[in-house]
């Protein structure tokens, strides 16, 4: 559903170098590798945040480019690596701002827009919360108020950049859980930049590990996370093994 | 409680709010030099109001007094009923398209920019006239947009404006500003009591050809900016979020500097340069009705009327029969509240 042809990118130095990805509907990915390897700028470039140099990227066959801002909004929302706000939002008024793309311009939010953003709330447990301000809020119950408004502006893609590297673990799984029931129960397709490679294999039907800009390695988690493949790009020995109680891959350095 | 659930009572304050701004209209046109009482002083304004003016005869008033109040208090305190909603209309959408709390024209440099475009045409190219747009409001106009684009440029880090880079270009601009209007005033004595007058802010010099062009600036920028006000509210999730939300945020900042720079260079064109009417108001109206640019941006237009208004009649209450500078005022009233919300803004960065 998302084609990634050829694709290179360069601030003053190159940041992305041909990267070729394709990411089909409904599945949870998420994207590894270390500092600097081009995980986020990746995910600003599928969000039009930036634009690419070269190479080409499709959504449902239609190019990137010709997309209009508000067309994409519909299909793709974005959860980013922190939310400040300057002025005292409420809860209910930061997550009903996910239903700016289905606003008309003159217009008002309609009892349909209400309806979406209070079954956000339910399904993220803020519905509690509704009433605060979003600057009184902790860090995980602030990144479940984005997830959220990603939930309700009705999109087939949420995107999310480290969603989970301030939170507690307690936190980070409750978040975690959240989008994978989305992912199953709404058949909304996850793509997430995460640091935490036991997390990410507990989590993810597909991997892409980035290194030193390009795609070092694409598939499911057993073919990414070998030994061989972590000692090349982290530069780290561990030891791979199965959780117990999941059947998952999980990693041990020593 | 978000907007839509609270829109009638909001409708109700603001009906509320316009019958106050009338009131303060009639009280403050009653003040003045001469004595008027504040019934004929009602009855006289009402008498040029169409439809009703027919219930409110005018029989037993002195000429003279008619004379004072529709040619000079009247179109003084609507110029400055005018300039203090685009103020605070300006202010609100700086602090939206910024994300920061403390952007205002007059903080910004903009005013000093308008002036010094106002001070450069009125030596220069004092008689120069185009379609009946006088080069004074067109150099404003420049002088505003130019600053603009300087300090916003100069004060951004990446995609982030902080705070701290915003006050210290504003304060550079301002002061480089001040000092070639200063300059200019040294090297022309005989306009030096024109420029004097851009430099501080007054509403001395208004007259009803300075209200009707005022008017037909403010009046459709206002309601310009205001069906903004939603884009401006997720402006503030910065600018990869509302993005991501569908906004077309080059676009929506471009419309806004445009505008609000105008309304700046045309309220500094027949002002001058009156100070934090932009930083006040709108904070005042968060502190009441919360943070919702659609309740922000009418309700600051309102405030920022009756505020300017109050100021005014202060400025020439306080010493009569002369005048203080009417930027003299809203700077005592601003400078303290500068402080609190810089103190605000430290507290939440610790």
């Amino acid at each position: 559903m998302i084609e990634i042809n050829n694709v290179s990118f360069s601030y003053e130095q190159e940041v992305l170098k041909d990267i070729n990805i394709n990411i089909a509907r409904g599945k949870f990915y998420t994207i590894l590798g270390p500092n600097g390897s081009g995980k986020t700028t990746l995910l600003r470039i599928l969000s039009k945040s930036l634009h690419i140099n070269k190479g080409e990227i499709f959504i449902d066959e239609k190019e990137l480019s010709q997309i209009k801002t508000k067309a994409l909004a519909k299909e793709m929302a974005v959860v980013p690596q922190c939310t400040e706000v300057e002025f005292d939002f409420s809860v209910q008024d930061i997550i009903l701002m996910g239903r700016t793309p289905h606003i008309p311009r003159f217009c008002a939010e309609s009892e349909k827009d209400m309806e979406m953003s209070k079954n956000a709330m339910k399904m993220t447990n803020t519905w509690e919360l509704r009433n605060k301000s979003v600057n009184t809020l902790s860090g995980g119950e602030k990144q479940r108020v984005v997830v959220a408004r990603a939930i309700a502006q009705e999109t087939g893609i949420i995107l999310l950049d480290e969603p989970i590297s301030h939170l507690d673990i307690h936190q980070q799984i409750e978040i975690m859980n959240q989008l994978r029931k989305l992912n199953k129960s709404k058949n909304i397709t996850i793509i997430a930049v995460l640091h935490d490679l036991n997390i990410a294999a507990a989590y993810a039907d597909h991997m892409i590990l980035m290194n030193d800009r390009r795609v070092y390695k694409d598939g499911i988690p057993e073919e990414v996370l070998t030994e061989d493949i972590i000692r090349e790009v982290y530069e780290l020995e561990v030891y791979i093994t199965k959780n117990p109680k999941t059947g998952k891959t999980f990693i041990m350095p020593y | 409680m978000t907007y839509i659930e609270k829109k009638s009572y909001y409708k109700r304050v603001f009906a509320i709010g316009i019958f106050l701004l009338v009131i303060v209209i009639i009280v403050a046109t009653n003040f003045g030099v001469a004595n008027i009482s504040l019934k004929q002083t009602a009855l006289i304004i009402m008498s040029k109001i169409p439809l009703a003016n027919k219930f409110f005869p005018l029989g037993g008033i002195k000429y003279t007094s008619v004379i004072i109040l529709l040619n000079l208090r009247l179109p003084r305190i609507l110029l400055a009923c005018l300039v203090g909603a685009a103020l605070s209309v300006v202010g609100t959408s700086y602090q939206g398209i910024f994300k920061n709390p403390m952007a205002d024209p007059f903080i910004l440099g903009v005013s000093s920019g308008a002036a010094l475009g106002a001070t450069i045409s009125m030596v220069f190219l004092k008689e120069v006239q185009y379609f009946g747009i006088s080069m004074v409001a067109f150099s404003a106009f420049l002088g505003a947009m130019i600053t603009t684009f300087i300090v916003y440029n100069i004060a951004r880090v990446g995609t982030k404006i902080p705070v701290v880079t915003l006050l210290l270009a504003g304060v550079a601009s301002n002061y480089l500003l001040s000092s070639i209007i200063s300059l200019m005033m040294t090297f022309n004595r005989d306009n030096i009591e024109e420029i004097v007058m851009w430099t501080m802010g007054s509403f001395s010099t208004a007259s009803w050809s300075d209200v009707i062009l005022l008017f037909i600036i403010t009046v459709p920028s206002i309601i310009f900016i205001s069906t903004f006000s939603r884009d401006l509210n997720i402006m503030l999730l910065g600018e990869d979020s509302a993005r991501s939300l569908g906004i077309d945020v080059n676009g929506l900042k471009k419309y806004i500097f445009v505008i609000s720079t105008l309304m700046v260079a045309s309220v500094v064109s027949v002002s001058g340069i009156i100070g934090f009417v932009g930083l006040i108001v709108p904070h005042v109206i968060r502190m009441i009705f919360g943070p919702d640019n659609r309740v922000v941006i009418p309700f600051s237009a309102l405030g920022g009327a009756i505020f300017l208004i109050i100021c005014d009649t202060l400025s020439r209450a306080i010493l009569p029969p002369s005048e203080i500078p009417v930027g003299i005022i809203t700077s005592i009233f601003g400078v303290p509240f500068f402080v609190y919300l810089l103190y605000k803004t430290k507290k939440k960065a610790i």
